[in-house]
């Protein structure tokens, strides 16, 4: 692919950006950067990539203004495993109810001398304000419904890893599509490498909109399922039950929940993402969560090795010779 | 005699269907009469050459905060920026802590008013008890009190029964009813447009219907109860099209267009940044192309900026959590200017008409005119001068302003409230 963009690094490599913040604004050789640095993190052998010192002496912060577990710790451990300081900001409640504005909160840690904010936070732009109002580098891990762009990142680079490459590909993203970021992000980083990518879920949950994105729309599994060389399924959360968008779990699991029998529809090769957490028995049955299609722990360890890559795109040096 | 003269100017006034070059002739706060009167010897002459010359513009949607939110604006610092924007009279909404729902607060408007010595003020009342929406306010007092129409503004009247009486009672005092219109259900606290722009950033989505559900109600309550109703922001092309048959079918309802929703659309968002965050909010470019032809064909009557100022440090927040409005009142004449004048879309006349004599009428206020022994609020338009928009020199108490940095044509160059000048362009 023809790229006209300054090249930060020799070679192919191609990274000029100080923030991360979302996969729609990349062009597809800059995602292409990412999967293979991240490749050079993933170490063949152990259990986890070798440690390095591409980030010594690098503050890196991790500003959850939303609860998570695994993609903190995610972050967390990339940037140790790269030689960084880390330090954790978690707060629930929001800037108004703490009587700060999240901005001064986030310049008040930035004063400590800052490298990198890893901003989580349930509010679509937010990570994009504070890359407006800091100095430090920003890197979006999920803001409200837009993107998450590590996630996506992680998602792409463990389909590339598994069907070895990802153009021409069929990716069925199945559930919640209008409040995910997940969703999002895959869409975007899917269809700048080539792949075709079918949404399904119920009617309420996906916006008529999205074709315009690019991808198609489907509402029933069971069609669409043969079709697909990778299924993503979304979690459902339960507090979209109670406000009307659709009438049961049960009927959600029925609809649109990946088990044994209707996985035989599927491509016996299928490969099984999901973000996570998933509610076992409702988007996914055990069996089929835990069976020989499935990546999730996949997935996770590679998210490691993405995150790793982005930190060190972002803000580190070229290991000492 | 303190005989004032304006020459030389371009004298728009549509309650007369004028438009020459010719004198406004002043009399203490009163018009003496436009045109030539060989008879009068003036006292003070102004030179109006280049500019033109029209009734004081009204501006019939702000928020003035005061009383309750002083760090957001104030009426001294509201009229303030008034003046500056051309504009002599304002009627300020009566989302205000207290509500302006009694007599006594709509008086404290006048008050405070007088005491800044601006523009003019003329509050409007809220349609029910601190517009919680459950019962009607004194509407009678608050008429003595010299409210000129009434509003929950900010929010909608959720009870069609409660909206319907509200139509009935404001009939026997001929004041307009003012709609927010809004199904809260469907609009869902929304934070911008629901569409695809919506869509792409995952931000929650307030969609047009919410807005047409309601205005189509209130049309219907008003052809039932012969009741005058002036919607409010409109912001959608299937509002204009309800308005627009609505009257067609003789219902008293009039229009109304702020200047952001012809000049700005949901694509906006995609800065994230929260000055373009209002409600109704920013649509699509189908619904300003629909909001123009309204404006041109008489649908929409109103011109006016549902100036709402917020302070930075409430502005300056995650998008969801910062409040929505936009200040107008000093960018209200150029930005109508580029998007109505200069495209051809209305002649100065339309657009100045809907500026002065159509808020006048919907309010039932003796402004808006150049006629002989009308009060003498005359704004003096520069059409041609060049300047870019820069929030931090206005006199606004806020900033909260989408504009800043557009390059614009035509101000307010002198500007005169009851015969006495009280802004002047240096």
């Amino acid at each position: 692919m023809k790229v006209d963009l300054p090249a930060r690094e020799s070679g192919k490599m191609i990274w000029t950006r100080r923030h991360l913040l979302g996969l729609e604004e990349l062009h597809p050789q800059e995602i292409v950067t990412i999967l293979d640095m991240a490749e050079e993190f993933t170490d063949s052998g152990g259990n986890r990539p070798r440690k390095r010192t591409n980030l010594r002496g690098k503050v890196v912060v991790n500003l959850f203004f939303e609860p998570s577990t695994r993609t903190r710790t995610s972050f967390g451990l990339a940037a140790r495993q790269l030689g960084a300081d880390t330090i954790d900001f978690s707060s629930s409640g929001s800037s108004v109810s703490k009587g700060e504005t999240f901005i001064d909160t986030a310049k008040n840690i930035e004063a400590l001398g800052i490298d990198l904010a890893v901003v989580r936070h349930s509010v679509p732009g937010a990570p994009h304000l504070l890359s407006q109002h800091l100095n430090c580098g920003v890197v979006n891990a999920g803001d409200g419904a837009h993107e998450h762009p590590t996630q996506g990142l992680l998602d792409i680079f463990t389909i590339r890893q598994v069907k070895g490459h990802v153009e021409g590909l069929t990716v069925g993203l199945v559930g919640d599509i209008a409040h995910s970021r997940v969703a999002r992000s895959n869409i975007h980083g899917l269809l700048k490498l080539g792949a075709r990518v079918i949404v399904c879920g119920p009617s309420t949950l996906i916006p008529p909109t999205v074709e315009r994105l690019g991808v198609e729309v489907a509402h029933r599994l069971d069609d669409i399922l043969p079709l697909c060389d990778v299924v993503n399924v979304l979690r459902i959360q339960f507090e979209r039950q109670r406000s009307g968008l659709f009438p049961s779990i049960q009927e959600y699991s029925r609809l649109f929940g990946m088990h044994s029998e209707r996985l035989r529809r599927a491509k016996p090769d299928l490969l099984l993402l999901a973000p996570g957490p998933i509610n076992r028995g409702v988007e996914l049955t055990p069996e089929v969560a835990d069976g020989p299609n499935s990546a999730i722990l996949k997935q996770v360890k590679n998210g490691l090795a993405v995150r790793m890559a982005v930190l060190y795109l972002l803000a580190g040096q070229p290991p000492e010779a | 005699m303190n005989i004032l003269c304006i020459s030389n100017g371009r004298v728009i006034d549509p309650s007369q269907n004028l438009d020459q070059v010719t004198e406004v002739w002043v009399h203490g706060d009163r018009i003496l009469g436009v045109g030539p009167h060989p008879e009068l010897r003036a006292d003070h002459t102004l030179d109006a050459s280049g500019k033109i010359v029209t009734p004081g513009l009204i501006d019939m949607h702000v928020h003035l905060r005061e009383p309750g939110r002083e760090e957001d604006e104030t009426i001294a610092t509201g009229t303030a920026a008034a003046l500056a924007g051309g504009v002599t009279s304002v009627a300020c909404m009566p989302n205000t802590e207290p509500a302006i729902d009694s007599q006594a607060a709509a008086e404290f408007v006048y008050l405070q008013a007088e005491r800044a010595g601006n523009a003019n003020v003329f509050p409007i009342g809220a349609i029910t008890k601190g517009r919680h929406g459950k019962e009607l306010a004194e509407i009678g007092g608050l008429v003595d009190g010299g409210a000129v129409g009434f509003t929950d503004d900010g929010a909608p009247v959720v009870s069609s029964e409660i909206m319907r009486r509200a139509l009935e009672y404001c009939r026997m005092f001929d004041k307009a009813v003012l709609s927010h219109s809004e199904d809260l259900e469907l609009s869902r606290n929304g934070v911008m447009n629901e569409g695809f722009e919506s869509m792409r950033l995952g931000l929650r989505g307030y969609p047009g219907i919410a807005e047409e559900v309601m205005i189509y109600r209130d049309i219907a309550l008003a052809e039932l109860t012969g009741g005058r109703l002036h919607v409010l922001h409109v912001s959608t092309a299937g509002s204009v099209d309800l308005i627009r048959r609505g009257k067609q079918r003789g219902a008293r309802v009039t229009g109304e267009a702020c200047p952001h929703h012809f000049t700005l659309t949901d694509r906006c968002l995609r800065t994230f940044d929260s000055n373009f965050k209002m409600s109704p909010p920013l649509r699509t470019e189908a619904d300003v192309q629909a909001i123009l032809e309204g404006l041109k064909d008489g649908t929409l009557d109103v011109l006016a900026t549902d100036h709402a100022p917020h302070a930075p440090e409430k502005k300056m927040v995650e998008l969801e959590l910062a409040p929505n409005g936009i200040i107008g009142l000093e960018t209200f004449l150029p930005i109508c200017i580029k998007a109505l004048i200069e495209p051809g879309i209305l002649t100065w006349s339309q657009m100045i008409e809907k500026m002065t004599i159509n808020p006048a009428r919907v309010l039932g206020i003796d402004r808006g005119t150049l006629k002989p022994n009308a009060i003498a609020d005359i704004t003096l338009i520069d059409p041609t001068r060049e300047w870019t928009i820069d929030p931090t020199q206005f006199r606004s108490r806020s900033r909260n302003c989408p504009y800043a940095g557009w390059k614009v044509r035509g101000w307010a160059a002198t500007v005169l409230v009851g015969g006495v000048v009280k802004f002047e362009r240096k």
